[in-house]
């Protein structure tokens, strides 16, 4: 067996077929469970890879102290983000890579079951799961019980709490968890949730150890991660880099524009990043202070041609769409931010009065959800209205800028057909 | 009615998936709830002394009082305040 050296790492030896369990176990080695895993990942200092960063080592821990016979262990690759592609690129080529890894945290935790969740509107993601664990059971029979979960691709059933309340009640919405740090549980078993690129990392690590793992990437945010960039590139594409990398140099490989006016980092609920930060190495260390993270590992990038106030509409729009219409300040204070920026965007009479109402109802929205939808919504309204503040100043004296009469857009967003048939079950 | 404890803070939560906006909480405990432009309550942050006995039985009578039962009354000891 042979760590990977350099850079692939998660999509080592990937091709255009995901590799069988025998190919992956020639590629990586054998996987081989031991006491010291825990310590191991403690020492790696792996973050998660979902979106909100958190050490991954803190939240086994706290599932493992929780007492209960049986315990879950759930992997979350629903992928809610249009614009992010990484879970797919990864379970497309090293299904078995992220089983590992689920396997590997089961055994840290004592979890007797592990529930992969795959949005159904994805067969192709699918298909290659249910091949890999087809596999994985005439292996053998010992270990947890490996099961395939296919709730509907919402944007908010790829949150924790969306996500267990399907597995227990087949309704993918969020529940309300006042006090934190919160226990999911399914039934009464407490439930560990891992990103599918956090499992697969995991799966790194409990082969080769901490130190190996540390090779790469800083001191803070040591290792690789998945970036899924989209927006002004050749194509849309999936590249693994060293975290810390710089984004100028991360645009390069991807075949992105060169020159855009801001990038959009984390996704639909992340940040704008004005263009001038473009030299900022790519990491939550580094990005905390321009008050950008990571996130979901999505660049999304925006040429100078493109209108910042239309690009924004368009994702605001589709985001008050998904939301679950649960909490009141989300249901009904989305759509009307949605409506403000369309007046923007639009640049229509009351453009200005829109404005200063976006920035009042932005106030009055956040942090007053079961989850954080709505805040995701508003920190991403606000970074735009920082960022492309120049783009906002034109079209509040009553002229759309040249960019918003173009008929590309660059942030993608799927198309709103099946508005009145949401569906959660 | 025994002896009420006068220190340490308290603030009223909601459920924000149980709330349907009726209102009923702005008017029983109108110096802690305030509403927005839906109707949904906007809760003061803050934590309220226990010894504001008027704005404690007010936030009793909203929690009391919401037709959801949405409300609830979270209670910090004076050692760790929040």
């Amino acid at each position: 067996m042979i760590a990977p050296s350099s850079l692939p790492r998660l999509l080592h030896a990937a091709s255009e077929r995901p590799l069988t369990l025998s190919q992956h176990e020639s590629a990586f080695g054998s996987a081989t469970i031991t006491t010291s895993l825990l310590e191991e990942l403690e020492a790696s200092g792996l973050t998660g890879r979902g979106g909100a960063g958190f050490p991954t080592a803190q939240k086994v821990r706290l599932i493992r102290e929780q007492r209960g016979h049986s315990k879950f262990m759930v992997v979350n690759a629903m992928e809610g983000e249009p614009a992010a592609h990484k879970d797919q690129a990864l379970l497309s080529a090293n299904p078995h890579l992220v089983l590992d890894g689920a396997e590997f945290l089961a055994s840290m935790i004592g979890a007797n079951n592990i529930a992969i969740c795959v949005a159904r509107d994805n067969p192709t993601v699918v298909n290659h799961l249910e091949r890999a664990l087809h596999e994985r059971s005439r292996r053998s029979l010992r270990g947890p019980r490996l099961e395939l979960h296919t709730p509907p691709w919402r944007y908010v059933a790829g949150e924790e709490s969306a996500l267990i309340h399907w597995l227990d009640d087949n309704e993918s919405l969020p529940q309300y968890r006042p006090r934190r740090p919160h226990i999911l549980r399914i039934g009464h078993s407490p439930a560990l949730v891992d990103n599918a690129e956090t499992c697969a990392n995991v799966g790194l690590i409990g082969r080769y150890g901490a130190a190996w793992y540390r090779t790469l990437g800083t001191l803070e945010n040591p290792g690789s991660t998945l970036v899924s960039v989209t927006g002004a590139v050749e194509r849309p594409t999936v590249i693994e880099i060293e975290l810390g990398t710089t984004l100028r140099s991360i645009l390069h490989s991807a075949a992105a524009d060169p020159d855009p006016s801001a990038v959009l980092l984390g996704g639909y609920g992340g940040t704008w990043l004005h263009a001038r930060h473009l030299d900022t190495p790519y990491n939550n260390a580094a990005l905390k202070n321009l008050g950008v993270s990571t996130g979901a590992g999505v660049i999304v990038v925006i040429p100078k041609s493109a209108c910042g106030v239309l690009e924004t509409q368009r994702v605001v729009r589709w985001m008050a769409n998904e939301s679950a219409r649960q909490c009141g300040p989300c249901a009904f204070g989305l759509p009307s931010l949605a409506e403000d920026l369309t007046h923007i965007a639009h640049a229509s009479r009351d453009a200005e009065l829109a404005y200063h109402r976006l920035i009042e109802r932005c106030g009055v929205i956040e942090g007053r959800g079961a989850c954080r939808h709505p805040d995701g919504v508003i920190r991403f309204i606000r970074s735009a209205l920082e960022v492309f503040d120049v783009d906002f100043d034109t079209h509040m004296h009553g002229a759309a800028c040249a960019g918003s009469r173009a008929t590309r857009h660059y942030a993608n967003v799927p198309s709103l057909e099946r508005e009145d048939e949401l569906i959660w079950e | 009615m025994g002896m009420r404890r006068r220190s340490g803070t308290f603030v009223l939560q909601v459920n924000p998936i149980l709330c349907d906006g009726f209102g009923h909480c702005a008017e029983l405990a109108p110096e802690l709830v305030k509403t927005d432009e839906w109707g949904y309550p906007i809760i003061v942050n803050e934590p309220v002394p226990l010894a504001n006995v008027a704005a404690y039985e007010s936030a009793r009578y909203a929690e009391r009082g919401c037709p959801r039962q949405a409300l609830h009354i979270q209670r910090f000891s004076e050692k760790k305040p929040h």
